[in-house]
């Protein structure tokens, strides 16, 4: 059952061919077998999602279920879910019971989706490989030696082992799209705005976003139709009408312009994985799509210009971690000071004190014009190449990342290097254009992802696009071996 | 752009960090490496762009000024460390 994708699960539970308590006990059952070897989840919520589960069967007994009534899901433990532990994968906030739920979690569940859990995660979204979380590293399905990705690293593994039928994440900097890749997996960064971050647990708000990783494209889609909307709580929501995004996935594409930007074949480029994007692209190409060159100049700007934005943001928003109202405290702090100061430098791991000094470091008296102010700049530029870019394409396409899965402990030693793995994710967020990535192949074993990045508000149309490759292609049907 | 380990402790204190005194000298290290890395935007040319404010130049939508939550006040200091009477505890700040 476990190998199911949510669409047919759908269909099964409509038919009665099985109910979501069944499939809700499976999939706990997988967790249990799998968790020690993964590390995927920081919280199992069993009670909670039987009694969802059965809720969910009643639901659908009176004829009140819809699409996703009854379905296992697992959330990233960024998102506030009411009376569960949330911790961001930081000990700051191990002991923080989380007071609401957060608007993708209220969706989700209004849905009749049954949670099983709160996966793992890179602490407060800052990382590539999920390394950085108080919990522990996390260990990808198809190499238990090898990352799974980050930030949304418990998610991607999670969803790769099938341990539930589709997941949450977060993509500040490419966090749902790199782990997806990296697994053989669909994730999905809508446009800025396009989901509400009301309870999601900010990191640098001007990039955040919610949204998917699946098994597959229509998964997606159906996730997506819940998830997107305005939200009065999020000031940053957009206002705009959300499509039934399943509706149009089957869409003819002939006629299609994909622009491929040349500055994602730089020499940072593995060579197999170029070869998995041209293959891909000729898939395109006898669908009747026409490839264009394109140019992203002030790309190569982009991992500098948001090591220097998301420090920034973050060490203005995770300065309400102060060990005062919630989260963790110091042992017998002697000043008001000495609290603040113990509270943070014990709560807080390596990777998130490293960027909160470099966001202050930016911000502070002196050097604001030369960083922040220029930073914000290079983001203007880089946003102008994009929409540049839009004006003749109706999608770029390009590899999620330079290389397959990297070793665990392979990078954690040297940050620049592991900043320097999202060189091709970042620009997305920065310009605030939605994104997304998809199975394309595997490079000595294990898989990599096509990036498809769309104009503002083109969900539609980029999941249209990336359908019609899943109807093509095979690569999002294979499964880790030991997962089957 | 190297840092010095007195910059790092200033940068810290800033941040209300404290930053234990064996670990100084690996997060000048990092910090330094990372400030050189984001130098490369030095060059970039930005004559005449205006800086970004909202990535869809979208102004901050205001709402009207109405009571729109209830007081939950227990209920949110389950979370906290040390309260008496509804009161957040601190160390005494002024003796």
């Amino acid at each position: 059952m476990h190998t199911k994708t949510i669409a047919e699960l759908s269909k099964l539970l409509a038919a009665g061919e099985v109910s979501s308590e069944e499939l809700t006990r499976s999939y706990l059952e997988r967790i249990r077998k799998h968790q020690p070897a993964l590390n995927a989840f920081i919280t199992v919520t069993e009670d909670d999602a039987l009694e969802a589960a059965k809720e969910a069967d009643l639901l659908r007994k009176n004829g009140q279920a819809g699409a996703l009534t009854g379905i296992p899901i697992a959330q990233k433990d960024i998102f506030c879910t009411d009376g569960v532990k949330t911790s961001c994968g930081s000990k700051m906030l191990d002991n923080f019971i989380a007071p609401y739920d957060a608007t993708v979690v209220e969706r989700m569940k209004r849905a009749g989706t049954v949670m099983l859990g709160k996966t793992n995660m890179d602490e407060f979204a800052m990382g590539s490989s999920n390394e950085t979380s108080f919990y522990g590293s996390v260990k990808n399905p198809w190499d238990v030696t090898k990352v799974p990705g980050g930030s949304s690293g418990g998610s991607s593994a999670a969803m790769a082992a099938r341990l539930a039928a589709g997941t949450t994440g977060t993509d500040t900097g490419g966090s749902i799209r790199q782990p997806a890749a990296l697994t053989n997996l669909t994730g999905f960064k809508p446009t800025y705005g396009r989901v509400s971050r009301y309870g999601m647990i900010a990191f640098a708000s001007s990039l955040d976003q919610a949204g998917t990783i699946t098994a597959t494209v229509e998964d997606a889609a159906m996730l997506l139709n819940v998830i997107a909307g305005f939200d009065e709580r999020d000031s940053t929501c957009v206002n705009e009408p959300v499509p039934d995004y399943t509706a149009t996935l089957d869409a003819d594409i002939r006629g299609l312009k994909i622009g491929v930007p040349k500055e994602f074949f730089d020499d940072g480029l593995d060579d197999k994985v170029a070869q998995c994007v041209r293959d891909a692209l000729t898939v395109y190409e006898s669908m009747g799509a026409t490839l264009v060159d394109v140019s992203l100049p002030n790309l190569g700007l982009s991992v500098p210009t948001y090591y220097v934005v998301a420090p920034a943001e973050c060490s203005s928003n995770l300065s309400r971690f102060d060990g005062v109202r919630f989260g963790y405290r110091c042992e017998n702090p002697v000043s008001l000071e000495d609290l603040y100061k113990r509270s943070r430098g014990e709560g807080f791991g390596a990777e998130v004190k490293r960027r909160i000094m470099t966001g202050t470091y930016v911000l502070s008296a002196g050097y604001y014009d030369a960083y922040y102010l220029k930073a914000q700049k290079t983001r203007e530029l880089i946003k102008e190449d994009f929409c540049r870019a839009f004006e003749n394409v109706d999608v770029l396409m390009g590899p999620t990342t330079p290389t397959a899965a990297f070793g665990i402990g392979e990078k954690s030693d040297d940050p620049i290097t592991m900043y320097l793995n999202d060189i091709y994710v970042n620009g997305a967020n920065l310009a605030g254009v939605p994104g997304m990535s998809v199975p394309m192949g595997f490079v000595d074993g294990l898989p990599v992802g096509l990036q498809i990045i769309g104009n503002y508000f083109a969900e539609a149309k980029m999941l249209n696009v990336a359908h019609r490759y899943q109807q093509e292609t095979d690569w999002h049907t294979k499964l880790p071996k030991g997962f089957e | 752009m190297a840092l010095t380990p007195d910059d790092v402790k200033s940068i810290a204190h800033l941040a209300r960090l404290e930053i234990r005194e064996t670990d100084i000298s690996a997060y000048t290290d990092n910090l330094s490496r990372i400030l050189d890395f984001v130098k490369q935007l030095e060059a970039a040319d930005c004559d005449g762009v205006a800086p970004m404010a909202h990535p869809l130049d979208m102004s901050q939508r205001l709402r009207a000024d109405e009571v729109i939550e209830h007081d939950q006040r227990d209920r949110y200091q389950q979370n906290a460390p040390q309260v008496d009477a509804g009161l957040y505890l601190v160390p005494k700040v002024i003796e």
